[in-house]
């Protein structure tokens, strides 16, 4: 029976959904629920990982600090993570202060060209003796043959293992089975995969993506996560149960945590029609917010917003070109 | 003028190579001596075919020959500069570090140029430093109450070689000490993102601030002023964004043009710390020259 480590971003992910402003005490209750349930992996803190509170992706409610230490203090089986984008997070500031907090699992991620960056952050998490993935995000903007040799760089820096993220939720089944299979075939470590619901894909993908080898599944209660949602762990794990793949996660308990969650989420996600233009687009889903918001202001159809970010391939972490691409067709509207 | 001041590089990387370039035009820098590790680099060719004195002997030649150089561009890391910079002290060299060393003064010739023409070591901050200092001083000399600054560039990713790649914790941390140093705001946060859009995008600096209360009005002829200083010694310096303000939040956004001597026009990170380098060399040139008329 194939084993799969289940990684809740609940508490991360699900940040970029109410635009960074999850407190304490809704920390503190889903993780104490997450780790009642079995869960893996915890991951908490801003949507876009640490040291990225800012006016450029989002001003969080509580601290890096506050949330990991609140984590924490809740956990014991379940090993605490956190996602680390280079760029935004150093490794004296910010991972050596997690480090200290008591983090196990350290995500270190970059844009799916850009493994390179992650080199030093990389190390510098293995030298000191902790648990450490690579992450590939907006994983589906380059082809099967530089991913995997992105991935490799990563392992070769001493990455555990490496999570491809669908961070637009633009993947079919099949762009799954292409890539898995890939990175299965040529990584020593974990291949992990990160899905979005953007087309309504995330957890048909996540399954394929199991069904090809991958054996680390992030996924969030409720499905909780930037723009259309991510994997729904409930519905995740009771077909993991039913196609026998062992998750350690107690259905029933997934299920109350899922009702903890409920507590804190002002709006389910939904794959409103902003987020299939996003998904369609390959635009990161973490724009979502932040587009509906700009878009009101400017008076501009978020639909066209998320078609010209696509045309200009932007990435995850330029949030400033949304106000750019919104006052150009606002000019152009008027 | 006729008499030029002889200066050197050291590493043979894109800066060093481009800060070439550049000195060719200049008509008070001369380029004497090009130093790196490898004659066989692509920029060693390039210093080479224009026939400038080349060397692999990397700090050495300089102990060797104290004499070559009167200012020296540090264009390797910042973990070398740290072993050149007492070396060069002692030479008696004047250096302008390229490397995020945190070791000299913090120069942006837009702001503090005549105080760093006189220094002897002047770190030359970053590429998104040199980018948004500028317009944060600005933002910091209109409202003294600024509580946050906080810098966002994003870069072509053919644009950052492998030493940038290396050094993003280095960039993050000599960015957000020079917006301290120059801005006086305490509260600051530099971030970068490397882009790998083809065709390249430019070289694009964010500028957020947090300001209760902003009359944009107020901002709107310090920042063109500022911009037109700049634009003296970086010709791709120009606002994308013109200040817009809400919710206590105010961003400005800059796009730099390279001048595409070594690099393409997309790398204006590359171009925008090396135009500012050349102009406070200059700046060290002119009071060079003056000392030594005085003496005669």
């Amino acid at each position: 029976m194939s084993k799969v480590l289940i990684s809740d971003s609940t508490l991360r992910d699900g940040n970029h959904a109410v635009r960074h402003q999850l407190n304490r005490y809704d920390i503190a209750s889903y993780a104490k629920a997450a780790e009642e349930a079995g869960i893996g992996v915890l991951e908490v803190g801003h949507g876009n990982g640490l040291g990225a509170n800012s006016m450029q992706v989002g001003l969080a409610k509580e601290s890096d600090t506050t949330v990991l230490e609140t984590a924490r203090g809740q956990l014991s089986n379940t090993l605490l993570g956190v996602h680390v984008i280079p760029g935004f997070a150093t490794k004296e500031r910010d991972i050596q202060n997690a480090i200290d907090i008591g983090v196990d699992v350290f995500r270190i991620a970059s844009h799916v060209t850009e493994a390179d960056i992650t080199q030093r952050h990389i190390s510098y998490v293995r030298e000191r003796g902790k648990k450490v993935f690579g992450v590939l995000m907006m994983s589906h903007m380059a082809d099967v043959e530089a991913l995997v040799e992105e991935a490799l760089k990563m392992e070769y820096y001493g990455a555990q293992g490496v999570v491809i993220m669908d961070s637009a939720g633009a993947y079919m089944p099949s762009d799954v089975t292409e890539r898995v299979t890939a990175l299965r075939s040529s990584l020593e470590g974990v291949v992990g995969f990160h899905g979005h619901n953007n087309l309504s894909l995330a957890v048909a993908n996540s399954l394929e993506a199991i069904k090809c080898g991958a054996s680390m599944i992030d996924g969030c209660a409720k499905g909780f996560g930037a723009g259309a949602g991510n994997t729904q762990l409930e519905p995740l794990i009771a077909l993991c149960e039913r196609l026998g793949y062992e998750t350690d996660v107690d259905l029933y308990k997934m299920l109350d945590a899922s009702d903890v969650a409920k507590e804190f989420i002002d709006e389910i996600p939904t794959i409103s029609p902003a987020s299939i233009i996003s998904g369609l687009s390959g635009v990161f889903s973490g724009f979502l917010k932040r587009v509906e918001v700009v878009s009101k202001e400017f008076n501009v159809d978020p639909r066209d917003v998320f078609l010209r970010l696509g045309e200009l391939k932007v990435v995850a972490g330029q949030e400033d070109m949304i106000v750019k691409v919104a006052i150009e067709l606002s000019n152009k509207g008027a | 003028m006729k008499n030029k001041i002889k200066v050197g590089i050291i590493g043979s990387g894109n800066i060093g190579t481009d800060l070439l370039m550049k000195i060719q035009r200049s008509n008070i820098l001369e380029c004497a001596i090009f130093v790196g590790r490898n004659l066989n680099s692509k920029g060693m060719k390039v210093a080479n075919k224009a026939g400038i004195r080349i060397s692999d002997k990397s700090i050495q030649f300089f102990i060797d020959e104290p004499d070559a150089a009167d200012i020296v561009f540090d264009a390797t890391t910042a973990e070398f500069h740290k072993k050149h910079a007492p070396i060069f002290a002692d030479l008696g060299i004047k250096v302008v570090d390229m490397t995020p060393s945190k070791i000299g003064d913090m120069c942006v010739p837009a702001i503090n140029l005549e105080k760093c023409a006189n220094s002897y070591n002047v770190n030359m901050v970053t590429c998104g430093g040199q980018a948004s200092i500028p317009i944060a001083y600005t933002i910091a000399q209109t409202y003294p109450s600024v509580k946050y600054i906080e810098v966002v560039s994003v870069i072509a990713s053919k644009s950052a070689g492998p030493g940038t790649r290396d050094n993003l914790d280095e960039y993050i941390e000599n960015t957000e000490s020079g917006l301290k140093a120059l801005t006086g705001c305490e509260h600051v946060k530099a971030i970068i993102n490397l882009n790998p859009a083809d065709p390249s995008i430019d070289m694009q600096t964010s500028i957020f601030a947090k300001i209760e209360n902003c009359d944009l009005s107020l901002l709107d002829q310090p920042i063109k002023d500022m911009v037109e200083v700049i634009q003296k010694y970086v010709p791709g310096y120009k606002v994308a964004i013109e200040p817009v303000y809400e919710n206590s939040r105010l961003m400005i956004m800059i796009r730099v043009k390279g001048l595409g001597d070594y690099l393409p026009s997309y790398a204006g990170n590359l171009d925008i710390i090396n135009c500012a380098a050349i102009s406070v060399a200059e700046a060290m040139a002119v009071n060079i020259l003056r000392g030594r008329s005085d003496h005669v």
